[in-house]
């Protein structure tokens, strides 16, 4: 296998991506994006996004993405659809191995960010895709007129149930607080579903055991974490939006980490995307624990170009 | 649809699927599905290096609602492998590269 030397490499395809390649592209530094599997990011499996700032009347994730996409190929980023499972920063060029090649750089952004989480029950990895489901966007066409249920309080989850709430028949969402987190715009919009009948709130509960047989899922059993009592509910669908892990397992051991996310030196006084590797740089929800929005992920994706250019600058001087 | 993937739909699964000589990956898949479009170019690959061998199809789940729930299909993308009108193996979910060579490789070389 021959190996590829590129002056800068972006990892991840996210908006944290795109715009590290506009940027970094914008400076000629020749970037190459390599998209990774889940190419588009987390966005590609939301629907509605009303807080990306200029879009006024909001649009759908998998449409930002695209146009975000479209903006870095015409400042003629290259693209790569591969997913790199190995990496060494132990020497220069850093060294990385996909599926279809291997690659190596003077430059590194990772912008790798965050993937669904799963609860991690038996009977849920059992019933995936039989019912269990992490993305309703994709899945929730298969539920007109049934009885879903979703699992989880943050944004992601309530967008979820509000969205399944206009196909499926009726929606409950369990979630094992007393109160939702996130942006108070969607829970209203969520109370308001509530008050016409289409939604169920159970607080303080968590997921047991998803139930089913041949068929696929026939229901839930939902424990309340107060009382320990459990109740079973009976749906075709059970999604899981608990949120999400960062996608840093590849550079364990190679990288400071914090709670498995990638240390960054962060700060006012520039170089904030450097990791404990010079000319490591890492971006968005992969770094991020905290804002993980679609807009601080460009944010941090257009530092961490302007501080690879600066270093790449250096080293070539 | 491309060089190496071709659709199929409820009038022609009968006979482009379950009556193939060849063994027959189906991607039920819709334009609405993210990572729908995330596979789609590693679909067309593993399309490309099994040609001759393997035939790959696509079955709009949106515009073709008879087929998928004769193979209870709740989610996408579903991969289903179908040998001699049966289905062999089913992925659901993205999968990368590697993952999927190694779910077609086995009915692909025994045939």
């Amino acid at each position: 296998m021959t190996v590829q030397h590129l002056p800068l490499i972006i990892l991840g395809s996210g908006p944290a991506g795109y715009t590290a390649a506009v940027y970094a592209a914008r400076a000629n530094l020749k970037p190459t994006m390599i998209t990774g599997l889940e190419v588009g990011g987390q966005l590609m499996t939301t629907t509605e996004v009303d807080n990306w700032p200029g879009d006024v009347h909001g649009l759908m994730g998998p449409d930002l993405m695209a146009r975000l996409q479209q903006h870095a190929e015409r400042f003629e980023t290259k693209m790569v659809y591969d997913h790199i499972h190995a990496v060494d920063f132990s020497s220069k060029p850093f060294k990385l191995t996909g599926d279809q090649g291997e690659y190596s750089c003077d430059a590194l952004i990772i912008a790798t960010g965050a993937s669904a989480k799963y609860l991690g029950l038996d009977s849920e990895t059992a019933f995936r895709g039989k019912g269990v489901s992490a993305c309703a966007t994709c899945d929730g066409f298969f539920y007109k007129g049934q009885d879903v249920i979703v699992i989880g309080g943050g944004n992601t989850a309530v967008e979820e149930a509000l969205y399944l709430a206009n196909i499926a028949n009726h929606v409950t969402i369990v979630h094992r607080r007393d109160k939702f987190k996130g942006e108070k715009i969607l829970h209203d919009k969520l109370f308001k579903r509530r008050d016409e009948g289409k939604v169920t709130i159970v607080w303080d509960s968590t997921l047991d055991e998803v139930l089913g047989d041949a068929s696929g899922v026939t229901g839930a059993r939902i424990r309340n974490v107060k009382d320990g009592s459990t109740q079973d509910i009976a749906a075709k669908g059970v999604f899981i939006a608990i949120g999400h892990q960062p996608n840093t397992s590849i550079f364990e051991g190679q990288l400071e980490m914090h709670d498995g996310y990638i240390k960054v030196q962060s700060g006012s006084q520039g170089n904030a995307t450097a990791t404990s590797v010079p000319g490591v740089f890492a971006a968005g929800d992969v770094m991020d624990h905290v804002y993980r929005q679609a807009v601080t992920s460009a944010g941090t994706g257009c530092q961490a170009a302007l501080d690879a250019e600066r270093y790449l600058d250096k080293l070539n001087a | 649809m491309s060089e190496h993937i071709s659709a199929v739909t409820d009038a022609t699964f009968e006979q482009d699927v379950l009556k193939s000589d060849l063994p027959v990956l189906v991607d039920f898949w819709a334009e609405w599905c993210g990572p729908c479009r995330m596979i789609a170019p590693i679909l067309e690959q593993v399309a490309q290096e099994n040609a001759g061998k393997l035939k790959v199809v696509k079955l709009n789940v949106d515009e073709n609602p008879g087929t998928p729930p004769k193979f209870g299909i709740r989610g996408i993308p579903t991969l289903i492998l179908f040998k001699n009108g049966q289905a062999a193996a089913t992925q659901v979910g993205a999968v990368h590269k590697a993952q999927l060579a190694a779910f077609v490789t086995p009915h692909v070389n025994a045939a």
